[in-house]
């Protein structure tokens, strides 16, 4: 136990220094749908570079049964407190590679009138304020939703409406999702899904 | 204002604007016109929000007919306004491109001012959906109301003037020139936003809805804890916001060198508790009167840049120009506040890490 405390902290105190550190052996069970570097698969949302915090407060809702899903709650079941923090810590230090640049611009209309303007005869913000300029996320708590598969965040939305997803920090999203309808949730989804989960030419913004 | 008296107001309106649709017809109009609102159609109708039962009242008054309109062409007078125009309606023409260009700089003045700011705010941070958001101080109910005097230069000041201090306190900036493009495109912004606001009558979404005294003074101990619990999540535990990933702006810093300076409005605790109120946290607005009071106390007693009108002395400074419900001045921690601040007016400002 002391020695995993150890090997566990150096991971953390080095993940800065290197571009990538050796995947925790718990990280194995996830590169299936999630992708070795964590970059997503098709249908399956990418997890490289979203918060620490943000991931392990996911597992544990994933194993507690709050964040319903029949395959993620045996995985994080599966996992000992120690090792569900080792996987956030990894994928969170990981980073998105850059999007190829024939990638298609991000369709104008509904979808992205809600994510850029917001609907603020309802009180309803738009998804980037808290979600960054590009929806790459802001800092721990506001994960990015660009890239990811229009299928999962469609879903996550559904499952904030239905009561599935835990509301999250401050009942912010429950909130925000009950003043959505199908269509909205429909057409933000495929706006996010179409943006680049990384700038397209690195180090270059 | 009681009930006749509005009447009497909207009759002359309609009467007004009947003369003026009929010379028009005459006319054809001033080009300007024309090209200014070509493809801008009627604002829909507003079915929700808290003015809305006002806005419809001072609506069906005006639509009433008066004995002049008959004699007018068909096109009836345009009711008053009760929201902005969509942005869709802004026009693909020259003035339609500065409209455009002032809601560019609105919504993001640190690019697009960059030489004017001086800290890392954006307009919207307070006057929400780039100032299109009624309880948020709109720019809709701005535009009508100057040229105004005001208290804070003792002089009439227009809104050119106006947008001015907002550079020089809110954004710890430079006023821009009055004639220059920035001022110019914002202004252009605020006066099509406006459309159908009659001009030099008190609207009713003007500012922030006023918030009720709190029961007990405000607390600085009780503000914190509501900070930790209600605000933190989005602008750090010590109040210095987050940067959005590749260092775009993400949720702004509330003091420090930073945020508004000691001479914006928004450093007075009334002014602050009630957009606090009115629309904090983001989207669930939910804290009391009292959490509104105590936390905008709290965020306003933290040091943030110097009064640009500041002459070397916080004390001076502050007997000249803060007696309102402000902290310049004060002691805080053991600190007098004004006495570390940060310099105002730091522009061009140096990218933050």
């Amino acid at each position: 136990m002391a020695r995993l405390s150890v090997t566990l902290g150096l991971c953390l105190l080095f993940s800065c220094a290197f571009a990538q550190q050796p995947p925790p052996p718990a990280a194995g069970s996830c590169a299936a749908c999630h992708g070795q570097e964590g970059q997503g698969t098709a249908a399956f949302p990418h997890l490289a570079g979203l918060g620490e915090a943000y991931i392990r407060r996911q597992l544990d809702a994933f194993a507690s049964g709050e964040r319903a899903n029949a395959t993620m709650k045996p995985v994080a079941s599966g996992l000992s407190e120690t090792q569900r923090q080792a996987v956030a810590a990894y994928f969170s230090s990981l980073k998105m590679a850059p999007a190829d640049s024939a990638s298609a611009e991000p369709p104008d209309g509904p979808g992205r009138e809600l994510a850029v303007h917001g609907r603020w005869d309802q009180e309803l913000p738009a998804c980037v304020q808290c979600h960054g300029p590009d929806g790459r996320g802001i800092g721990e708590d506001f994960p990015p939703l660009a890239g990811q598969p229009a299928g999962y965040l469609e879903d996550q939305l559904k499952a904030w409406r239905a009561g599935q997803r835990p509301a999250g920090p401050q009942g912010l999203m429950g909130h925000i999702a009950e003043r959505l309808d199908a269509d909205d949730l429909k057409a933000v989804a495929q706006y996010f899904a179409a943006l680049p989960a990384a700038p397209k030419e690195s180090g270059h913004e | 204002m009681n009930k006749s008296v509005l009447m009497v107001v909207a009759g002359c309106a309609v009467l007004g604007s009947a003369a003026w649709l009929f010379a028009m017809g005459l006319t054809g109009g001033p080009e300007d016109y024309a090209e200014r609102y070509a493809g801008q159609s009627a604002p829909p109708a507003q079915t929700a929000g808290k003015s809305a039962g006002e806005a419809g009242k001072a609506g069906e008054a005006a639509s009433q007919p008066s004995p002049a309109a008959k004699d007018a062409p068909a096109k009836p007078a345009a009711p008053v306004a009760t929201s902005a125009p969509p942005r869709s309606a802004i026009p693909d023409n020259e003035f339609g491109k500065l409209v455009r260009q002032g809601e560019q700089i609105f919504a993001n003045p640190g690019q697009f001012a960059s030489d004017w700011v001086g800290n890392d705010l954006s307009c919207q941070n307070c006057h929400f959906d780039a100032g299109r958001y009624d309880q948020t101080a709109s720019l809709r109910s701005a535009w009508p109301m100057y040229p105004a005097y005001r208290g804070k230069n003792k002089h009439v000041n227009d809104f050119a003037e106006r947008l001015q201090g907002c550079f020089t306190y809110s954004m710890n900036g430079k006023a821009p020139p009055r004639d220059g493009e920035v001022i110019q495109a914002l202004q252009a912004y605020a006066f099509w936003l406006a459309k159908g606001m009659p001009t030099g009558e008190q609207p009713e979404v003007r500012g922030y809805p006023k918030v009720a005294d709190p029961a007990e003074p405000p607390s600085y101990a009780r503000g914190e804890t509501v900070f930790q619990e209600h605000c933190a999540l989005c602008h750090g535990d010590d109040g210095q916001g987050q940067k959005a990933a590749g260092g775009a702006p993400g949720f702004p810093p509330l003091w420090g060198a930073g945020s508004y300076n000691w001479g914006a409005g928004m450093h007075r605790v009334n002014t602050a508790a009630a957009f606090i109120k009115a629309a904090m946290p983001l989207g669930k607005p939910d804290l009391t009167d009292q959490q509104a009071w105590d936390v905008a106390l709290f965020i306003n007693s933290h040091e943030r840049p110097q009064d640009p009108r500041f002459n070397g002395s916080v004390k001076e400074t502050a007997e000249r120009f803060h007696q309102h419900q402000g902290e310049y001045g004060k002691t805080v921690n053991g600190q007098v506040l004004g006495e570390h601040s940060p310099p105002s007016g730091t522009v061009p400002r140096s990218p933050s890490p």
